[in-house]
């Protein structure tokens, strides 16, 4: 797989194609797009490799964003949110900054 | 998400000021405000400034608080209203209150660059992979950030996103879009340039 530079593909490939399928990229990704929509993308994708490379990098960016590591509220952070609520943490569980969610 | 019945009972109690029911609010939802707060504003003392502003907010706006969306989505928003607000005067140039954000495009056919999808997984989360994520957060535009971050990173659906930033939802998806393919771009560079070797910068632990 190499870097394809945007002035080479310009020259090779009718863009005008690929605009118009621009605003369905996301919900296609979220597999929210109309069926039909749906299925005259894939047709098009099967011939146009940036499309398809774009779709594909586009999932793989969606899918390591959420496997970044959720950032931890350090336990100061917690006690000083109490203090200024003026609130006291022990009339609740122990459970030490973990999201309960 | 519609609002639950434990949420009703949540509220209930807050509105009748229970103590217990405060520290139960809080301590079911810090940690998640938190994490917004962090991933909106970039750092640690902002974060928790915001989260400590959403939380003497949303006591002092209990009462009118409407049962239209879930707490947890009402507090996001109250969070939400904050982190922008500070961004805003940080920044006022980068906030505008009414961008003319909803048009389509014409200059951002994404190109293909650099096909990362098949990297090993390892190589795409190594540690610097995963700095090279956060500063490209930091640098999406707030707007687009607010929507990435609660759709794409707290996991809301695009009618909670919407309601939470005060959005319609063909607005949200325009912005998630704007967002992913900003920060598609930017890994596909970065990953294309990178030597994708991990011994060679081997965890000297810091
Ligand atoms: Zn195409």
């Amino acid at each position: 797989m190499s870097v394809i530079s945007s002035h080479h593909h310009d020259h090779t490939h009718d863009h005008s194609e690929c605009q118009r399928y621009l605003t369905s990229l996301t919900d296609y990704v979220d597999g929210d797009l109309d069926p039909a929509l749906c299925r005259e993308l894939e047709t098009h994708m099967a011939a146009c490799e940036n499309c398809r490379v774009v779709v594909n990098t586009l999932t793989k960016t969606i899918s390591l964003y959420r496997q970044l590591p959720a950032p931890e509220m350090p336990n100061a952070v917690k006690e000083r949110l109490y203090a200024v609520l003026d609130l006291k943490p022990h009339t609740l569980s122990a459970d030490e900054g973990g999201d309960p969610a | 998400m519609p609002i639950q019945a434990n949420d009703m009972d949540l509220v209930a109690r807050l509105q009748a000021g229970d103590e217990a029911a405060y520290a139960q609010l809080v301590e079911e939802n810090a940690a998640r405000v938190y994490r917004l707060a962090l991933r909106m504003m970039g750092n640690e003392a902002d974060a928790e400034d915001v989260l400590q502003e959403t939380f003497l907010s949303a006591f002092k706006a209990i009462d009118h608080f409407e049962a239209r969306s879930s707490v947890s989505t009402w507090l996001y928003r109250i969070a939400s209203n904050a982190a922008l607000m500070r961004l805003r005067r940080k920044e006022p140039e980068q906030v505008s209150v009414d961008e003319p954000i909803e048009r389509d495009d014409g200059e951002m056919l994404p190109r293909q660059l650099f096909d990362f999808c098949c990297l090993p997984e390892d190589d795409l989360l190594r540690e610097e992979a995963r700095e090279e994520m956060a500063h490209a957060i930091d640098d999406l535009p707030p707007t687009l950030r607010s929507v990435f971050v609660l759709r794409d990173i707290e996991g809301l659906s695009t009618e909670e996103t919407a309601n939470a930033l005060d959005l319609s939802v063909p607005a949200v998806k325009s912005r998630l879009m704007r967002a992913r393919l900003k920060l598609r771009e930017r890994l596909s560079a970065y990953f294309a340039q990178g030597p994708v070797i991990v011994e060679s910068r081997n965890r000297g632990e810091a």
